[in-house]
């Protein structure tokens, strides 16, 4: 899962279509709202 | 791939057709039951002519989370296997068996709870013990399953014989997988309703073991729920990126999302009995730890959604961050429906992760939250995205079109269910998070703070599902009028292709024998010691119980 | 397969979230002892007496160390069972001072039942052939409702009692 050859196989024609700036946010946030989320519910767990 | 849609003929059309009959008869029944459930618990409101609460549970769950869900799958699944791969006239002749196996095994389970001789819910734990005719019914519908799965095998095998080399069309790849993981998952459940519940339900056997036949349920239970995510996986993958007008993300994604989900949505069962007595805490976290892999190939779907609608809006000429985001054809309910599910799956899928979480568990056990949870994935992740799914798929079969009205009247529905579901599903989780237990009817217990705030989160319920209700009401509506009034016309079928300069999908995802070993393995490899384990140890057997249920 | 540099990022981030999850709740399991109620004990259902914690003089709460507890129930069909008081009245209500560590022992006579003490950890399956137990330290003041959580039949919702955690 290193960062590796991914760059090399991205074809030029299609540079601005592979621009998941945006995604990349998007899908992020949503991790950081796994994470938020498990960690509350296990501090109520831990608090009963 | 698919470069031609095939045509649906009207004979298969009929057959598809019939199942969605099936799906919104159900929708009906099933959502008045649940309206009454949350009048009655709301304390204001009890049912007339003595029928029982856990009568109308008993219908609410089979109808809606057995038979609705199988029969849609099994109509849009067969739909897209006839668009892909085709069907032939004996495959539509056996096809036409499997519908009407499952239907009368439908009619002889619902009359049996009816008649109130089967008050045990759809999870029908031992040892309450049903009318025979009961199990009957059930084994019916899942052998009528059996044969629908046996044909989608058989149209791909034939298909592959003709296109030697090709790689399977996309969306037949899925629902072989489906197909596939229900088949291996209902061996568990069919077990034990033909050597466990049926002749222990008839007399012949005295008893039952009640843990095994719980593990054999839950063996079937959990990829019971993925059985209904991966059609709406299906829509996501496939169907969406075609009506926002782009393509597919990545062809071998995709499959390796649906792979990763045949292996690792079976040998989980046990996350469902985290707080039983009986089964050793170290396959249970064994099992936990699984069960955290089935979530991989939904991040996977995560990142491919976003970056379909963002590569699909960056192609139209939308530069800034989000803009594509905001272009999304938000005013097509066709989209719109199958978006707020995909939305939906955010907070289901988190809190999926905390009801899978061993000892925490017992934070929510059996309490409202899960019901509060599965009203989020299955009731608006993967509804919403069925009623996406129908919008267009039952006019391409009347051969009709979705008009911008009955488009609008989606919208709204959209929002109805949306609305209702938040109310509802979020008191739901809140309460269960205080601790008020589902499947129960009514109680004020022995009285307190703590049941007095249970009750009024149950009123809000109420308030939810008489929304929801409502929403029934009109998609039931937008159903028949796509079935018989909207206009004749064309109405597109959405299927999406791969870009032109599309990576060659790798051969070896259609290594059936690799994925299907690998899933058995994983399954022999969760289970086996725990099983000979239970058998065993186990106590001595439970004799029924038939007055408990008021039989 | 190709995949973005960003979902490589992203999907090692979700999975080292989840292995991070999977740590902590293995941690507590297995170094802690904190699994999920597992008690492994058989016992015959139509014979629940035979096991002394069950016999009716046993049932209900028992002070055996200093601030250690336990309590001993039988659950039937819609009823738990925790024994009676002094004038012979069936105990509804289990009082305990905060702090104290509490083992709740039960099992069933007849079908499947649930026991939770809502608001607190303490929620278990109860199966016909098995013990269930869990030991709690009753961290909180208040009233708790037990409620059977597991369907059991037509008077479900009837079954309950209460735990009283006081200062």
């Amino acid at each position: 899962m290193g960062k590796g050859n991914s760059k090399q196989h991205q074809p030029n024609s299609n540079e601005s279509t592979h621009n998941l700036k945006g995604t990349f946010i998007a899908v992020m946030l949503l991790g950081v709202f796994i994470l938020v989320s498990w960690f509350g519910f296990y501090a109520l767990f831990l608090s009963r | 791939m698919t470069k031609v849609q095939l045509p649906l003929s009207k004979k298969e059309s009929r057959l598809y057709m019939a199942f969605m009959w099936v799906t919104y008869i159900s929708l009906f029944v099933g959502g008045l039951m649940g309206l009454l459930q949350t009048l009655v618990r709301s304390g204001k409101y009890t049912l007339p002519f003595n029928i029982d609460y856990y009568t109308i549970l008993t219908v609410h769950g089979v109808i809606l989370g057995l038979v609705l869900t199988t029969f849609f799958i099994i109509g849009f699944q067969f739909s897209l296997m006839g668009k892909t791969v085709g069907i032939s006239d004996k495959q539509l002749k056996v096809a036409w068996l499997s519908f009407w196996v499952m239907l009368v095994g439908t009619i002889m389970a619902a009359i049996t709870i009816l008649v109130g001789e089967a008050s045990v819910l759809y999870t029908f734990y031992a040892p309450l013990r049903a009318h025979p005719a009961f199990y009957i019914g059930l084994a019916l519908v899942i052998v009528g399953s059996w044969i629908a799965a046996f044909v989608n095998f058989r149209q791909l095998y034939v298909w592959k014989k003709a296109h030697k080399g090709e790689k399977s069309p996309l969306p037949a790849f899925m629902v072989i997988i489906n197909m596939l993981m229900w088949f291996i998952a209902t061996i568990g459940v069919a077990t034990s309703v033909l050597v466990l519940f049926i002749p222990w339900s008839l007399g012949y056997a005295e008893t039952i073991n009640v843990l095994l036949s719980r593990t054999l349920f839950w063996y079937f239970g959990h990829p019971l729920v993925y059985f209904w995510l991966l059609p709406a996986y299906m829509a996501w993958y496939v169907v969406i990126p075609k009506i926002i007008g782009g393509k597919l993300f990545s062809d071998a994604l995709a499959r390796m999302a649906f792979i990763l989900l045949l292996m690792f949505s079976i040998p989980v069962g046990f996350h469902h009995q985290l707080t039983e007595p009986g089964i050793d805490p170290t396959w249970k976290f064994i099992q936990v730890v699984l069960t955290f892999m089935v979530v991989i190939p939904s991040l996977m779907t995560a990142f491919s959604i976003f970056a379909t609608f963002e590569t699909t809006g960056r192609r139209k000429g939308f530069k800034s961050l989000f803009g594509w985001f905001k272009k999304l054809p938000w005013k097509d309910v066709r989209f719109l429906a199958p978006f707020i599910g995909m939305a939906a799956f955010i907070p289901g899928g988190a809190g999926g992760i905390v009801n899978a979480s061993h000892q925490m568990n017992a934070l929510v056990h059996n309490t409202i939250w899960i019901t509060g949870h599965f009203h989020l994935t299955a009731a608006t992740t993967v509804v919403l995205t069925f009623f996406g799914i129908t919008y267009w798929l039952v006019p391409h079969l009347t051969g009709r079109r979705l008009t911008p009205r009955l488009n609008k009247l989606g919208i709204i529905q959209t929002f109805i269910w949306t609305f209702g579901m938040t109310i509802m599903s979020g008191s739901m989780h809140i309460q269960g998070l205080l601790g008020g237990p589902r499947r129960s009817s009514f109680s004020e217990y022995a009285g307190g703070e703590q049941v007095a705030t249970w009750i009024n989160y149950q009123i809000a319920q109420a308030v939810g599902g008489t929304i929801l209700f409502i929403g029934i009401l009109l998609m039931v509506y937008i159903f028949i009028q796509l079935t018989f009034f909207a206009p004749r016309g064309v109405q597109e079928y959405p299927i999406a292709v791969e870009e032109d300069d599309a990576e060659p999908t790798p051969k070896i995802l259609e290594n059936w024998y690799l994925w299907i070993g690998i899933t058995i393995a994983l399954i022999l490899f969760a289970y086996t010691i725990p099983v000979i384990d239970i058998i065993k140890h186990s106590p001595p057997g439970s004799p029924p119980f038939d007055w408990l249920i008021g039989r | 397969m190709h995949l973005h540099k960003y979902e490589k990022i992203w999907l090692v981030f979700g999975m080292a979230s989840l292995v991070l999850f999977l740590l902590i709740i293995g941690f507590a399991a297995f170094w802690k002892g904190t699994h999920p109620q597992s008690h492994m004990e058989t016992i015959d259902p139509q014979n629940v007496e035979a096991h002394d914690a069950f016999k009716p003089e046993n049932l209900g709460i028992r002070e055996v160390a200093d601030g250690k507890y336990i309590v001993n129930i039988v659950a039937s069909a819609f009823n738990y069972d925790f024994g009676k008081d002094t004038e012979g009245n069936a105990n509804k209500t289990i009082r305990v001072p905060k702090g104290s560590t509490v083992l709740y022992q039960i099992t069933t006579k007849d079908v499947v039942h649930g026991f939770q003490v809502a608001g607190t950890n303490v929620n278990m399956m109860v199966e016909p052939g098995h013990i269930s137990r869990y030991e709690a330290v009753m961290k909180n003041v208040g009233e708790f409702t037990i409620v059977c959580n597991e369907y059991c039949g037509i008077g479900h919702h009837q079954m309950y009692g209460t735990v009283e955690v006081y200062e």
